[in-house]
């Protein structure tokens, strides 16, 4: 069988770290290919390379048998690859034919030439089953269409081999599946499709084969029909996980965090982003708040967390009327938050990873006197924080936090605020960007606060983590809370029609 | 070699390193400056610039001081807005809105005893530059106007009005400059007198060196203190690294930016303070239509020192003492403006250190490494050294 694309021996190393070492893809025509890898496998690097945005070191890229050099994204175009990101490349302000044919437009004696354009993106829409409409705004349509125009993009290039790039991660269960559906019908018609993904259900569903990566190194490419998802996963971490987590049943007790109808302001446009959301949080139960990506859970937090003013509505904490007292003072009445942005808002990247970790501290009397800093204090707290939570970094305490790697960044900031002994925790999207080791220790974690009677108000957009560790599940649709459900009473795909708002519950 | 990396890897060691290595490229450009403007002149000028104040001996160098004293402060107000996260432009109208606070106080309130009347003097300026950097401070905490607009304006607000409140209160129209203040309001010379002076003759030329430079220094260490000491320092410096963060820990953001901006102005305050508070042969404020040049030297000076508060120190004496080299290039044939424009150079080209610093060192240490692997290699084909 002949290959349309082969990378071979393929070596990227970065300072002090080698992304790909010796790494070999073999991609056949018309085949879906999974590439699977935890997050810093190298899996990114690699399509960075075939995508021209990397020179590797070592190793030849070949396509149908002949070498080739990509020194850009332009030679990758020439050659017939294309990439959707993981964050599309899109003109927010432009109609979604005007995206399409953004750099290889159709013009006549420099005049814009739109018809045969319009033409052809029909037919390609038409053909795969893309359904977009060519005159609507990509700030009108919704993520999963989004992604179709990324996808026809490529096919308007007359793209044959296309990279997809983590391409789930925004996406509903149904859009999921459609988009499955899509892929399929690509390579159908002979297109070969390169998936990225750490989701193993999604290889199981859509791929032929897969190649492993773990750590910047090859470690197999199989046949997905005749590999087991266990062996998969075991391969791409490289011992035993489990995923399933051990819960202690536990009554739930009185109630930590009330919120009674709050309203907070949208940024854009008059729609609320958080529209008169009421509920409860108790004692011993980790109550998780789903939904798509940017239906208010971001602006929820802040309002609750008291980083951003709110229009209405009233913040309880353990009885005390928290709504409109600073942050400071929260986080002293026992709130503690694990932010959505860690780079932003969870850390000083510039301090060391000792004034990260005091950094809700440093004001306390065990840390300063008569306003100067006890630097031995902090110290020994740091290092003592660093060994309970197994953070590590180059150079221990000292480290500049930049420098560190995102699972441990995480988890410096979980053991900060874990440590404050939070009657209630705030965790937004705690496990975004880490591998399955640092996703279990963190999940752990969360558990171990609950089990301990604390209350847990976890936002996430990870089904799996959704249903996996919650209590109870609030889904959040446009800024409302659409129901309250029980994770041991409803599926997967139910939940899924709550969060594209097609199903309404009760809240209780 | 070992002890030559570790010390490399060193960050103050390396900041030192960057510093220096900019200061030799500005010279370099200085150089070729004065090539092409006078090229026959070009290698003596050259060696009276790295001369400096050594020119005229002792009493030169007392001059480079008096001339760093308000360079220094001017740069600590600088960098100290720069780790805070603020970009203070405003140091031009802090100094002069201090400077003449100072001089009226020195002039007008002569009931004060002789060290108070300095120190009310000196306190004067400190807080109307604080003032003057505290509208810009609301403004941008408040109502989110960038403080870079918000200072310039400042700047000409402080630099007429200033013109105007001379010319009203302490103009000495003979002269053309503002009033001599009372010998009760000049800095002490702490003993400075003993030391930069030449002789003519039987008497002795007096540099005006004062005590100023002391209380200079001891502000650059206070402030050094209080950024890597304090809760305050902590939180200040959070703040500059990342508002957002700061928030998100419970920093009350706007009124440490609203702190850092009025602390900031009120350094350049007092340098205006310290500049003019000299005596008979010291400063006088001119009225003229020109932003005080030691304000925004303070930019260069901070640039150059990393925003270093003892760095500061160091970058404020060199930047005063190229100056001043600068002066003495008139003995031979150089344009006045030319002059001004090479010592520019030299000035803003030194403070490029920041865009050396990892490069120089990347560079360095690659050296280093490979230094060593082909020792290595050595090692291993021959088997011996």
């Amino acid at each position: 069988m002949e290959y349309v694309i082969e990378m071979l021996h393929i070596t990227k190393e970065f300072p002090g770290i080698i992304a790909n070492d010796d790494i070999t893809l073999q991609l056949k025509k018309g085949e879906i290919h999974a590439l699977l890898g935890e997050n810093g496998a190298g899996k990114s690097t690699l399509m960075s390379v075939l995508f021209g945005l990397y020179q590797p070191e070592k190793g030849t890229i070949r396509k149908d048998g002949v070498e080739v050099k990509i020194k850009d994204p332009n030679d990758a175009n020439g050659l017939g690859i294309g990439m959707v990101h993981q964050h599309f490349k899109l003109v927010h302000n432009f109609t979604v034919l005007q995206n399409i044919i953004l750099g290889v437009e159709t013009t006549k004696n420099g005049f814009l030439k739109m018809d045969e354009a319009r033409k052809k993106v029909m037919e390609l829409s038409n053909r795969y089953g893309l359904m977009v409409d060519p005159d609507a705004y990509i700030s009108d349509i919704t993520v999963g269409m989004q992604q179709r125009v990324e996808i026809l993009k490529m096919l308007y290039r007359n793209n044959e081999i296309l990279i997809f790039d983590e391409p789930t991660a925004v996406l509903t269960p149904q859009e999921i599946e459609e988009l499955m559906k899509i892929m399929k019908e690509l390579a159908s018609e002979g297109k070969s499709i390169l998936f990225i993904t750490h989701k193993l259900n999604e290889i199981k569903e859509v791929a032929d084969r897969c190649t492993v990566l773990r750590k910047g190194k090859y470690i197999d490419t199989i046949d997905v029909s005749e590999t087991s998802k266990e062996a998969m996963s075991e391969m791409m971490v490289g011992r035993k996980v489990d995923l399933q987590i051990e819960k202690a049943e536990i009554s739930v007790g009185a109630p930590v965090l009330e919120v009674k109808d709050l309203v907070v302001a949208s940024k854009q446009g008059s729609k609320k982003a958080v529209n008169h959301v009421s509920f409860k949080v108790s004692k011993g139960e980790i109550v998780c708040v789903a939904g798509i990506d940017g239906n208010g859970q971001s602006e929820l937090v802040y309002a609750l967390t008291g980083l951003s003013s709110i229009e209405g509505g009233q913040i309880l904490l353990n009885g005390e009327d928290i709504t409109r007292v600073s942050v400071r003072h929260r986080n002293k009445a026992g709130m503690s938050h694990i932010p959505e942005d860690r780079h932003k808002d969870g850390l000083v990247l510039d301090y060391s990873l000792q004034d990260n970790l005091i950094l809700k501290k440093y004001f306390t009397p065990g840390f300063q006197k008569n306003g100067f800093l006890r630097f031995r204090e902090a110290e020994a707290y740091a290092d003592k924080l660093i060994e309970k939570f197994d953070i590590r970094s180059g150079k221990g305490r000292e480290t500049e936090t930049r420098s560190m790697s995102g699972g441990n960044q995480q988890k410096a900031i979980v053991a900060r605020e874990i440590d404050l002994n939070p009657e209630i925790l705030i965790a937004v999207q705690p496990t975004r960007g880490l591998d399955v080791g640092a996703i279990e220790y963190i999940h752990k974690q969360l558990v171990t606060q609950r089990d301990e009677g604390k209350a847990v108000l976890l936002i996430s957009l990870e089904l799996d983590e959704v249903m996996n560790i919650s209590d109870r599940i609030l889904v959040m649709y446009e800024g409302e809370i659409v129901a309250d459900l029980d994770p041991k009473e409803v599926s997967v795909q139910e939940l899924g029609l709550y969060m594209a708002g097609s199903k309404r519950g009760e809240a209780r | 070699m070992k002890q030559l990396q570790s010390i490399l890897e060193k960050d103050s060691f390396s900041r030192t390193i960057s510093s220096i290595f900019s200061i030799l490229i500005g010279l370099l450009f200085g150089f070729i400056i004065l090539l092409v403007s006078n090229p026959t002149q070009a290698v003596d000028g050259f060696l009276i610039i790295l001369k400096g104040g050594f020119s005229t001996h002792a009493k030169g160098i007392g001059q480079v001081l008096y001339f760093a004293t308000p360079l220094i402060l001017t740069g600590l107000s600088v960098g100290f807005a720069f780790k805070t996260g603020l970009f203070n432009i405003g140091a031009p109208g802090q100094f002069i809105m201090g400077a003449f606070t100072a001089v009226y106080i020195g002039v007008k309130w002569t009931f004060l005893p002789a060290p108070w009347h300095w120190i009310v003097a000196l306190l004067g300026a400190t807080i109307v530059g604080g003032l003057w950097a505290l509208i810009p401070g609301i403004l941008k905490a408040y109502l989110n106007v960038h403080e870079v607009i918000a200072t310039i304006m400042m700047n000409y607000i402080g630099m007429y009005l200033a013109n105007f409140l001379v010319k009203s209160y302490i103009y000495d129209s003979k002269k053309a400059l503002s009033m001599n203040v009372a010998d009760t309001a000049v800095l002490p010379k702490a003993g400075l007198d003993k030391i930069f002076y030449n002789t003519m003759g039987t008497t002795k030329d007096l540099s005006t060196v004062n005590c100023g430079i002391f209380i200079a220094i001891i502000i650059a260490i206070i402030i050094y203190i209080i950024l890597n000491k304090t809760t305050f320092g902590y939180e200040l410096k959070a703040c500059g690294f990342s508002q957002d963060a700061s928030k998100y820990a419970g920093i009350n953001d706007k009124r440490n930016l609203v702190t850092s901006m009025v602390i900031s102005g009120m350094l350049a305050g007092l340098g205006g303070g310290l500049l003019y508070l000299s005596g008979g042969n010291g400063r006088r404020i001119k009225v003229v239509d020109v932003l005080a040049i030691e304000g925004f030297n303070g930019i260069p000076v901070a640039l150059l020192a990393l925003s270093n508060p003892i760095g500061t120190i160091f970058s404020a004496i060199f930047i005063s003492y190229i100056t001043q080299g600068g002066h003495y290039l008139q003995t031979l044939n150089f344009v006045p403006e030319v002059i001004d424009i090479i010592i520019a150079c030299i000035i803003y080209f030194s403070a490029f250190s920041l865009f050396f610093k990892d490069y120089i060192f990347r560079f360095i240490k690659n050296r280093v490494q490979s230094m060593e692997e082909k020792k290595q290699e050595r090692l291993e084909d021959g088997g011996e050294e």
